[in-house]
Parts: C-alpha cells; structure tokens; sequence
C-alpha cells in the first residue's frame, strides 16, 4: 500500500502545534467541503484531509505515526513494520464526524479499522454507501423532447493493493422532458456501493445547458434576440423565427420598438407549468455601402426632419 | 460504438424539483437522521414544507437535499445550525450570481 504523508496532505510542518493543525484543518475542510467547493476533486481532497487530521489531532496517533519517521515519501510502497505501535496506548474514538469507512488502506493498516472511530450503534460494516455528485450537460433541444445520455463519471476507487486511483464508469441516463438548468437528477442506488449489507447511496446529477448560440434560458423560459428590418418593426410583419420545438411565423406588430419583447406562451421548456418563449426585439440597419442606399438614408433625413432619436436625454 | 453504447446500463431518474409529497420520515429516513433533527430545521427556516402541523408537512426533493447539505456542514465544519443556515443561504446567493454570470456570459 502508499505511504501517506498526513503532514504534507494537511500542509503543516512536522513539529507543528495541536492548534495549529486544528486551525489548518478547520480552514482547509470549509475550502474542500464537497457541499461548497465546486472543484472536481474536492470529495478526495475533503476526504484525505479528514483521514490525515483523524491522526495528527489525537496525541497518540500521531506520535505513533510520528515514530515511522520523516523519510518516507507520499506514494512510496509501505508495510507497517512488526510490532509497529508496541508500547502505544490508543483510546477513545474521538473521529468528530469523519466517515470511518472512507479511510485508506493505510489508515487501516496502522491503526486497524476500530480506532477510526466507529461509534456503538452505528453498524461500521453495514453502513449506506455515500450519496456521490455530478453534472451532465445537456442541450436546450433535449429538454424539450427528453432524451438518453450516455455520461462518464469519474470515482476514486481503491484496487486490491489500496492504490487509490480515478476509474472511468459510464451510464446512460434518461434525460426526462422538461428538465432544466439547476434541477437535479436523482438516480436511486447509483452512489457508493454500501459497506456490507448496506445500501448504496445515490448519485445526483445537477442538470446544465451547453450555452445555445441564439437562445437564453432562466428557469423555464427562453429567450432569442430576434433581429429586424426597420420598415418590419414600423409597418408590422411575419416573420420566421427559430425555436427549439421547430421553425414558427410570428406576427411582428406595426409600430414595434428595440427592446420590446413578444411572448410566446407555453413555448419555453416544457412541464406542468411550461415556460414562455420570448422574441426580444433589435432593429439591424441595413449599411449605406452603396449608392442607391446611401440615398435612401439622405432621402429619410429630410423626410424625418423632426425626429430626434435623443428626445429622451434632454438634447 | 453504437453498439457499445447499448450495452451500458440504462438508468431513469427521478427529477427532485418534481417529488413534491415527501413526508416527515421520508426525509428523515433518506438523510439518516432522526426526525427532530428535520424538525430542528425546520424550525430555523433552513427548508420550509407544505402544512402547517409536523403530520401534515409535505417535504419537496430539494428539501430533502437542502436537508442533507445542513447536516453535513454540521458534521463536517463544526458549525451549529445557525451557522449552517447561513452557509446555506450564501450558498444559493453564489450560485444565483454564477447562473446570471453565466447568462450574460452566453450573451455576447
């Protein structure tokens, strides 16, 4: 198995105080706390972190550990050398809420699966496996239609040798319609094998969009920037406009201004309550790059003689 | 490759948002905590449920992994309740400012 470097994991020095290391735990457990950091590995790090503070808070632990001495080096091939721990005295659990099963071979071997803190009661070797996180991202069309992913997820398990390594595991889900981006997918015995007869735990999968090269999505609703001819917006038109259910013709009111917005009811994602679709309104000028424009464009300065487009600033 | 992708197990969840009638041992069960432990919750204004009397609550999904995340916090930071709540709270403000981030990201 790997020598684990407890100092090095926790980025104290070897002859650091008992505060110290309580202070740097606390620190490091609120950065790597899988429930708030959004690094990939911060479940690894949360857990190599509670292992390595398991040792070095305990007096007798540590000094145990103490007593290999500094030249190992992290990842180097171990075994406990006989006898070992003779002449240590350990009590007590003392694992303030650190999960006993998630330890390393290691951990085990030196301090035997016990002193990891199983509490009476708590059944160590029947426990539920622990609920595992993930996202999978997935395009706005899909939530319209629902549709089957295939997803890679990655897990830290330990082989026979208690390597620790990241294992590839593939699944294909089913991605139910109206899903949307902040919702969680609860797959039901997906998480961590239990231990013994335990159950295993759950895999929650938090669902996000690919970013969409023409639509936004809040919540359920959907929104384009929809583009127009000036003489569209001020005389009215049909248009065709794209949404993810399929091409429509929209009805563009005369008179309408940049900036508006046109709803499509119930066309967003949907649901029980299916969201809206909305047409945000822009007006694109056609360039004067040639003459018969460039014309035009002098022609309407004299017909819009009245017109100021800055009557709202004041000037 | 098709066909290696046949061969991977299918698996159907079920939305969170959308389990709505979760009752007070359900939620209790699935985080491996008592129910007064909820109830305590609860009574922080950490999840609020449906109904008026404990009996009567119906919890959603994402009470039930709200629930899970206070507990954990607890049992992991050494934070009381309170602590946890507001973790809680500035959790969901973060992730709020990175949706919108995201939006406006997107935009452009």
């Amino acid at each position: 198995m790997e020598f684990k470097d407890y100092y090095k994991i926790m980025g104290v020095a070897r002859d650091a105080s008992q505060d110290e290391i309580r202070r740097v735990y606390r620190q490091l457990a609120r950065k790597y706390h899988p429930d708030v950091s959004k690094a990939p590995d911060a479940e690894v790090r949360f857990k190599e972190l509670g292992e390595a503070y398991a040792v070095l808070k305990d007096l007798e632990k540590r000094a145990a550990y103490d007593q290999l001495g500094s030249d190992w080096k992290a990842g180097q091939d171990f075994h406990p050398p006989p006898d070992w721990n003779a002449g240590f005295e350990f009590s007590g659990d003392g694992s303030n809420g650190i999960d006993p099963d998630a330890f390393s071979d290691f951990f085990s071997a030196l301090y035997g699966r016990g002193f990891a803190g199983a509490s009476p009661g708590r059944g160590a070797f029947n426990s539920r496996g622990e609920d595992h996180h993930a996202k999978v991202a997935i395009d706005l069309e899909d939530a319209y239609s629902g549709a089957t992913r295939s997803i890679t997820l990655q897990r830290a398990e330990a082989d026979a040798e208690g390597r620790v390594a990241m294992r590839a595991r593939k699944l294909n889900v089913t991605i139910p319609r109206g899903v949307h981006a902040g919702q969680h997918i609860r797959l039901v015995g997906q998480g961590a094998p239990g231990a013994g007869q335990g159950k295993p735990g759950d895999l929650y999968l938090e669902v996000e969009f690919h970013p969409h090269t023409h639509y936004r999505v809040e919540q359920r609703d959907v929104y384009l920037d929809l583009p127009l001819a000036p003489w569209e917006a001020a005389l009215g038109a049909t248009v065709q406009v794209p949404t993810p259910s399929g091409k429509i013709e929209l009805k563009i009111p005369a008179g309408s201004i940049a900036g508006s917005k046109l709803r499509l009811k119930g066309r967003g994602i949907p649901g029980n309550t299916p969201g809206d679709f909305y047409a945000a309104l822009n007006i694109a000028l056609p360039p004067a790059d040639s003459e018969t424009a460039n014309a035009f464009y002098h022609y309407m300065t004299e017909q819009f003689k009245t017109f100021n487009p800055r009557a709202g600033l004041g000037v | 490759m098709e066909s290696e992708k046949k061969n991977l197990p299918q698996v159907c969840g079920i939305v969170l948002e959308e389990m709505t009638e979760l009752t007070l041992i359900e939620v209790s069960r699935a985080c491996a905590v008592h129910a007064e432990c909820i109830v305590e919750l609860v009574d922080e204004g950490v999840i609020t449920p449906f109904g008026r009397e404990p009996h009567h609550w119906r919890f959603s999904g994402i009470h039930m992994r709200r629930a899970g995340v206070a507990l954990r916090l607890q049992r992991d930071l050494g934070v009381n309740l309170a602590g946890a709540a507001l973790a809680l709270q500035l959790l969901d403000e973060v992730n709020a400012l990175r949706a919108r981030l995201k939006v406006l990201g997107s935009r452009h």
